[in-house]
């Protein structure tokens, strides 16, 4: 075993304001130090910190052996990544944004995915993937895709995505202590978000798999995730003007999938709208909407809505607030659910 | 199982320093970057004074372009720009050495191609400002839409090379792509079906030392155009800031490509003299002095050096170009800020053929919501 001689990490501060992108470079701090089989790697992590500074200062901490600028090229790093893990490495891989993770869809669907179930449970993949996803920062073409749906329709892989400073830490060093892979999704547009916010307390580590209540309400539940949360909380905040008291939920993990949380809610409240800005055909959405049926269906006052981005190719920066789901298609969803006054 | 031990450390990135000791493979060059001309036993160029003077023109107004674009975004008219400064004697001699039914296959940075190409060049900012994503019609001017996924034109150019070849037309098709997209698979595979095919291809790869922050000893080995040899075609390095010998190279592996002579991969040594585009901060990962070095090397000053050396222009040739950028640029700020805003229903538009129905669907119910707003002054959705 290699000798632990990364810095130890600052001693336990207490809560004061951080973004997203402070806490997952924290938690990748926090990992490599913690473990020294994880490795980080990826184009432009190294010296530069990656294009989004999630990697700032890693290098620099832990040297170039183990947060590497990788040659531009993802199937390569993937692929590189799937036999460092056969050696016993733990690779936490960048890919700078959603569609440039792409070309490594072959080694991730054929390979990390399968690894576990080819090798009869020998050969684990404890494969974190981190991508930048979905819009709302203008970026131009390629730069702005929610790809969720390809990864969660590839059994063997886990799906996560951060909304909260708190989570973002948590589920990120839970993904990196996973012995199966992890797709890790990070929502850019809320990666300058600020909240209050220390890493060392515990609660901010939840185990995957587990959705959280961001909001309680007893008229309808609002099911979302990532960079759909503070819109639906915007929402259920401007619904009180309609007299609507409306729940959020926040998965966090999308794979696995916690039916137990959803479902108490929907129970509670009779009615859901599934809303995510990808695209809704074949969507994330449309499986939380049959799930929801199929186990809640007798609770259910109306049918499960969507809103979700249409079923177009991303549009260019100047039209993407048509296309993303905002408060006042919630609400006009919301309206929809055959409410009798 | 046990696991290397990874003690190893340096306190940056690792970023070596780099140019100048390295003893550097020879590259084509017929003009100094003093501005003195020289003969190469392979490659030779004979120009009119008329095409002397058009090149300078060509990159004079290049650069004016770019530079203006920078400002345009600072200035918050577009939303992102990515700068071919120092890059223009690459782009002008290979785009001046494509004949009109050859096909162009960009990266995001090829400006000075596209100018040689007679695509306008407010055209190239409509992607920048984000009212769409690619503002020109390809078959135009036979100079494909600008590609951001690094490399994957490469396949597509190997591709329209291969109908060609099928087709047995005599043109030829360039590729652009750069030092960093030459580590994609795509790229090696681009290599492998045109050299199979005897594709009419030439590979044009601007190696400008940079991928973001990533020098090209992060990306090879050896120099990038001696990897052609192990595909069975040949690789030149060209001076990159040297327009006569980019030209002179580009042009003979064109006809070659268009005389049965199959792919050729040029590869033009340049430098990337500003960040990789306006969201970048290079002075995070380079020495401002390697900029410095390059500045000698300019392309612009050392051709416009020939020129006046060789009495093929003057002063008063010089002030005219500086008037034409001039005009040029005004028209382009003055076009840009009167850029209308895409209509919100062309999002619908040219996903399927027409009459696609989940989309129709999609486009009816979103003009019905829109028009829900149409008692509200703000009008658009939150
Ligand atoms: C497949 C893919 N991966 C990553 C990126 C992000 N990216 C954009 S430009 C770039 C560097 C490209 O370097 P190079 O090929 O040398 O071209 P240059 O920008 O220097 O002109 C990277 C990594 C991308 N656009 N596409
Ligand atoms: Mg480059």
């Amino acid at each position: 075993m290699g000798t632990a001689t990364a810095p130890a990490a600052p001693a336990k501060a207490a809560r004061k304001p951080a973004t997203m992108a402070q806490a997952l470079n924290r938690a990748l701090h926090d990992s490599l130090a913690a473990d020294p089989t994880v490795h980080v790697l990826g184009e432009d992590v190294g010296t530069l910190g990656g294009v989004f500074r999630i990697t700032d200062g890693l290098a620099a901490a832990f040297g170039p052996e183990r947060v590497t600028d990788t040659p531009l090229a993802e199937a390569g790093i993937l692929g590189t990544a799937v036999g460092m893990a056969m050696y016993g490495l733990r690779p936490v891989v960048e890919m700078q944004f959603d569609a440039f993770g792409y070309p490594a869809l072959e080694q991730l669907i054929s390979h990390v995915a399968k690894m576990r179930n080819r090798t009869r449970g020998t050969m684990p993949m404890p494969i974190t993937v981190r991508i930048p996803y979905g819009g709302g920062i203008g970026g131009v073409e390629h730069h702005s895709d929610s790809s969720e749906a390809y990864y969660l329709h590839t059994p063997g892989l886990q799906v996560v995505t951060p909304a909260t400073v708190a989570d973002a830490y948590g589920l990120l060093r839970a993904s990196i202590a996973s012995d199966d892979p992890v797709i890790f999704l990070e929502p850019k547009r809320l990666y300058w978000g600020k909240a209050d916010w220390s890493p060392d307390e515990p609660e901010t580590v939840p185990p995957l798999g587990r959705a959280v209540v961001r909001r309680p309400g007893r008229s309808a539940t609002l099911i979302t995730y990532g960079p759909s949360v503070p819109v639906c909380l915007e929402a259920a905040e401007a619904a009180t003007a309609e007299g609507w008291d409306l729940e959020v939920v926040d998965l966090r993990s999308l794979m696995p999938f916690d039916d137990e949380t959803v479902c108490a809610s929907v129970r509670r409240t009779g009615r859901a709208v599934v809303v995510h800005e990808s695209s809704g055909f074949a969507g994330t959405g449309a499986e939380i909407a049959a799930r929801v049926m199929e186990r809640c269906f007798h609770h259910l006052e109306a049918p499960v809505l969507r809103v979700t981005g249409f079923d177009i190719p991303y549009p260019p920066p100047m039209l993407e607030r048509y296309h993303l789901p905002g408060v006042d298609r919630v609400l006009d969803a919301v309206a929809r659910l055959q409410w009798e006054d | 199982m046990s696991v290397k031990s990874t003690a190893a450390r340096s306190s940056r990135g690792g970023a070596k320093r780099r140019g100048g000791a390295g003893a550097q493979p020879p590259l084509v060059q017929l003009l100094t970057p003093e501005g003195e001309r020289v003969e190469h036993r392979e490659y030779s160029i004979d120009l009119t004074p008329e095409e002397l003077r058009g090149l300078y023109r060509d990159m004079v107004l290049t650069r004016r372009f770019d530079a203006e674009a920078v400002t345009l975004q600072r200035q918050g008219e577009l939303g992102l720009w990515a700068s071919l400064l120092g890059q223009e004697a690459a782009q002008i001699g290979s785009g001046r050495a494509t004949r009109a039914d050859d096909y162009v296959f960009p990266t995001y940075r090829e400006h000075g191609v596209a100018w040689t190409r007679g695509v306008d060049p407010l055209n190239l900012l409509g992607m920048f400002r984000g009212v769409n994503n690619g503002g020109w019609d390809p078959n135009e001017n036979n100079f494909q839409l600008y590609t951001i996924v690094i490399g994957s034109q490469t396949l597509h150019a190997a591709g329209y090379a291969m109908g060609i070849a099928k087709d047995g037309a005599d043109s030829a098709v360039i590729a652009y792509f750069g030092d960093g997209a030459s580590s994609q698979g795509d790229v090696a595979e681009a290599f492998t079906f045109a050299a199979v095919y005897n594709a009419p291809v030439v590979f044009f790869c601007q190696n400008n030392q940079w991928a973001i922050s990533e020098p090209t000893e992060k990306q090879s080995r050896v120099p990038i155009y001696q990897r052609a040899a192990g595909f069975g075609f040949p690789g030149v390095r060209v001076d990159g800031n040297d327009v006569l010998a980019v030209l002179a190279v580009t042009r003979a592996a064109l006809e070659r490509a268009r005389t049965g002579g199959g792919p050729m991969l040029v590869e033009a040594f340049t430098y990337r003299m500003g960040a990789h585009t306006t969201s970048d901060d290079a002075s995070r990962y380079r020495l401002d002095d390697e900029r410095v070095a390059w500045e000698a090397k300019d392309p612009i000053l050392r051709l416009k050096a020939y020129l006046t050396k060789q009495g093929v222009a003057d002063e008063a040739y010089y002030a005219e170009v500086d008037a034409e950028s001039d005009t040029m640029a005004k028209r382009v700020r003055e076009g840009v800020r009167s850029m209308p805003d895409p209509d919100p229903m062309s999002i619908f538009e040219n996903v399927y053929a027409d009459g696609h129905s989940l989309v129709d669907e999609e486009r009816a119910a979103f003009a019905e919501y829109q028009a829900s707003f149409e008692d509200h002054q703000e009008g658009a959705a939150r």
